[in-house]
């Protein structure tokens, strides 16, 4: 009897890891080419965009919020740091004149842009009191405006060696976005876990008004909750323009979802208060491990669609159960 | 005694949950038109019992006589419909609704297109609110409506389902004195007609009011049930916690030092106006009043959840400008809120977060990170002190119950090392041995120096642990006193209601 609850609260905690794991196992077996070392690399670098806006996604959703302008913003950042970032062979050059500039420059920018749209979406939230869903969707549009004011809707492409390094390079054998994929774990989960203000995002998250009474000053946390995702779509932006050597200002639309899905799959729960960023990770690559095995398979990518959105509800089907045993 | 023919026989319940037994072989026996007490402690059975009346749960084994009849198997809906009617604690309506839809909802009136008949649903409506002497227009929305109000609905539709038998659960606990005796009345008046009502409580006073007989529960069993003229309050007391309370309040005299707190003039724009007081280390300060009286006001003003319009606050006899919590805080206060779930605890979060979350500044490494190993040493020291009952420091803090909740509160606070502590309802719906332990830390407190300023609205409370007390009538004070062992309650009372006005 304990041993079988034992068991019973391991796979409810930790079930989402073995559908991982049963996933992984089922294609190895199926098909020999998943098992390679190449298609596993491919597999994390896939998921790396999406990955890395998932975990500011989880701070986010921690904090009972939402972010939909993070696809937007990501698109933004994207066009801003690849026209900073052109190599003088381009065809179309968008600052004409300008010579090549050191990489550093469209990264900093890039960032800079995400972390300033994300604090604008922080301080509507925060100083206007509006829901985060509303000003998130404005903000959605807005950026996706921008963007394609700025380049005209054209895309912008040739860009420097080095760009094209975070993007396609590798170091000791991990492909780079890989690369920054962990190092921003590795971040998100020290700022939300070691953090005082990650510790004061679940108290507001888990009962904003206790948090206030308890001195939290909540409009600052908030703000850097969403000044925190804008940072993570411009680092996003960074290794997807990077990938492509390219950026246009369509890119990454609905992104967003998927960056919502992959938290929720990994037990992030809509209600605040309850998250982490291994749930992030694990969702991600859940999602990335469906999309490549599925299509290792040959399944056609419309019934992939219906898949994924199978696997989204149930996921959290199975964890509305798991904290309503707990309740 | 003579043998009543009972509406309700509940014999020899059980109710397993997985690793639990709640409830042991639980017997209750309801008459027709009889108001039935239940009491114990929280975690007791009382409310597993009920949720197995109304049909919620399934019962393990036993049976259910209800009317004559044997059920069993049945749903809530079903439960409804043969006459068993409960109002929860916390009540649940669709605020931005009028009264008649919240009525109504899930059986409205059809006309004969099938649709809504909002006519004839006002008229029913009319008759059940003018049973209950409630004078409100079944069209204005429940959002417009007092929580006694609310409650009263409630009771309105349970007569309007034709109910035997009502079960209400606290419903005063929300309520003033004067809703309270509205609520007595009309409970009065449903008896007198034959409904049977079971009325949960932790106020031991007014079930000596209402009821008739009364069931103690104590670990899952009903340990006895007796008429209530035939008991004393100790002596129920005794039955619910097993043991006899030699001293409820624990009050002993302390050292009081120099003054640390002085309000002057305090004025809100709304809700109260020239609050003025001081109060010295070591002192424990009653506010009292009736609810609405704007005594959470005037604490959570000084404590800078709410704006002043004037008045000064000095502490040391220096003066202060609080604005927020943050300040309070940074000015030595700690806080203890009156609705522990809206401002109180984080409810998924852990015991070790619930106690940090204004204390992190203490743990932080060389780095500037949070030290967790440290916290878990700072709150273990407090889980330990106060006696706070957890499997362990990561338990979500709604597993909990209330009394250890609240004691997780107290903990957050003491952390925090406050010179002045508010502590508003501070043993508001924690069950009695939890309260005796409430009273012995805050007497502890008092005894370490600290200021407490304790807002209650249960005299007795008041009156067993205070020094000095307020009292406030409608936002103004009108009386401060020294508490001696001649001050009643009819005392406190009379400035409560205004009879009496000092100032």
């Amino acid at each position: 009897m304990r041993h079988q609850n034992r068991l019973q609260e391991i796979l409810t905690k930790y079930g989402i890891v073995f559908v991982l794991i049963v996933m992984i196992v089922a294609m190895s077996m199926i098909k020999p080419s998943f098992r390679t070392l190449n298609n596993i690399l491919n597999i994390l670098t896939q998921c790396s965009v999406y990955g890395i806006l998932a975990l500011g996604m989880t701070v986010v959703i921690v904090s009972k919020g939402i972010d939909l302008s993070v696809g937007s913003i990501l698109a933004l950042c994207a066009v801003i740091a690849a026209s900073l970032g052109q190599s003088n062979t381009a065809s179309t050059k968008y600052f004409v004149n300008m010579s090549e500039l050191p990489i550093i420059v469209p990264i900093l920018a890039g960032l800079l842009v995400g972390a300033l749209c994300g604090a604008v979406n922080g301080g509507l939230i925060a100083f206007t009191g509006i829901p985060a869903f509303i000003a998130t969707l404005g903000m959605m549009t807005i950026c996706r405006g921008f963007a394609y004011i700025y380049t005209s809707g054209k895309p912008v492409s040739t860009l420097i060696p080095s760009f094209e390094f975070i993007g396609q390079g590798r170091l000791l054998g991990i492909p780079m976005p890989v690369v920054v994929y962990l190092i921003m774990i590795i971040i998100t989960k020290i700022l939300l876990n070691n953090t005082r203000f990650g510790k004061r995002t679940f108290a507001v998250g888990g009962n904003i008004n206790a948090a206030e009474v308890s001195g939290v000053n909540v409009k600052k946390i908030l703000l850097w909750v969403y000044t925190y995702m804008g940072l993570c779509a411009g680092v996003a932006a960074i290794v997807s323009t990077g990938r492509m050597v390219s950026a246009q200002p369509g890119l990454a639309s609905g992104y967003e979802l998927t960056a919502i899905a992959s938290t929720t799959i990994g037990g992030t729960s809509q209600s605040g208060g309850i998250g982490t960023v291994w749930g992030a990770v694990v969702g991600a690559l859940v999602l990335s491990v469906m999309r490549n095995g599925m299509t290792i398979l040959g399944i056609q990518s419309y019934l992939q669609q219906i898949v994924e959105g199978v696997v989204i509800i149930v996921a959290v089907i199975l964890d509305m159960r798991k904290n309503a045993r707990k309740a | 005694m003579e043998k009543v023919k009972d509406l309700l026989q509940m014999v020899n319940i059980e109710k397993n949950f997985p690793g639990v037994k709640a409830l042991k072989g639980v017997n209750l026996n309801v008459g027709y038109g009889e108001v039935h007490a239940l009491v114990g402690e929280n975690g007791a059975g009382k409310s597993t019992l009920m949720k197995c009346l109304i049909g919620l749960y399934p019962v393990t084994s036993g049976e259910i006589l209800f009317d004559g009849k044997t059920i069993d198997h049945y749903s809530t809906a079903q439960a409804l419909t043969m006459g068993i009617s409960m109002i929860h604690q916390e009540l649940s309506p669709v605020l931005y609704r009028p009264i008649m839809e919240n009525l109504w909802l899930g059986r409205e009136p059809l006309n004969r297109f099938g649709f809504v008949d909002h006519q004839e649903m006002y008229n029913k409506s009319l008759k059940v609110l003018q049973e209950i002497e409630l004078d409100e227009d079944p069209r204005t929305l429940m959002v417009n409506l007092t929580v006694a109000k609310m409650q009263m609905v409630e009771i309105a539709k349970a007569i309007s389902y034709d109910a035997k038998l009502i079960i209400m659960d606290e419903p005063s606990s929300a309520l003033t004195e004067h809703e309270e005796q509205q609520l007595f009345k009309i409970i009065r008046k449903l008896k007198s007609k034959g409904t049977s009502i079971i009325y949960i409580s932790h106020r031991l006073a007014e079930i000596f009011e209402i009821a008739d007989r009364v069931t103690v529960f104590r670990d899952g069993k009903n340990v006895g049930t007796e008429f209530i003229d035939q008991l004393t309050m100790d002596q129920i007391i005794t039955m619910m916690i097993g043991r006899t309370m030699d001293e409820m309040y624990p009050k002993i005299p302390c050292q009081i030092g120099e003054t640390i707190l002085e309000v002057k003039n305090l004025s809100h724009k709304k809700y109260f106006r020239n609050i003025s007081f001081e109060v010295k280390k070591g002192e424990i300060f009653g506010i009292a009043g009736l609810v609405g009286a704007g005594r959470t006001e005037v604490i959570e003003t000084i404590f800078g959840m709410r704006p002043k319009i004037s008045g000064e606050v000095r502490i040391n006899g220096k003066l202060v400008e609080i604005k927020n919590p943050m300040d309070g805080i940074a000015n030595k206060m700690g806080f203890l809120t009156e609705d522990r779930r809206a401002t109180g605890i984080f409810a998924v979060l852990g015991v070790d977060s619930n106690i940090a979350i204004p204390n992190y500044d203490q743990f932080l490494s060389k780095i500037g990170l949070v030290d967790d190993k440290a916290v878990t040493i700072g709150c273990n020291e407090y889980v330990e002190k106060i006696q706070i009952k957890t499997p362990s420091l990561n338990q979500a803090i709604q597993n909990l119950s209330g009394g250890n909740q609240q004691k997780v509160l107290m903990a957050r606070w003491l952390m925090t090392g406050p010179d002045i502590l508010f502590l508003d309802e501070p043993t508001r719906g924690i069950d009695v041995g939890a309260k005796a332990e409430i009273y012995k830390l805050i007497t502890m407190l008092a005894g370490e120096g600290k200021c407490i300023v304790m807002v209650s609205s249960e005299l007795p409370e008041i009156l067993g642990m205070s020094d000095r007390i307020m009292v406030m009538h409608e936002g103004k004070m009108t009386g401060l006193l020294e508490n001696s062992p001649d001050l009643t309650q009819d005392t406190i009372m009379r400035y409560a209601t205004g009879t009496q006005d000092d100032f």
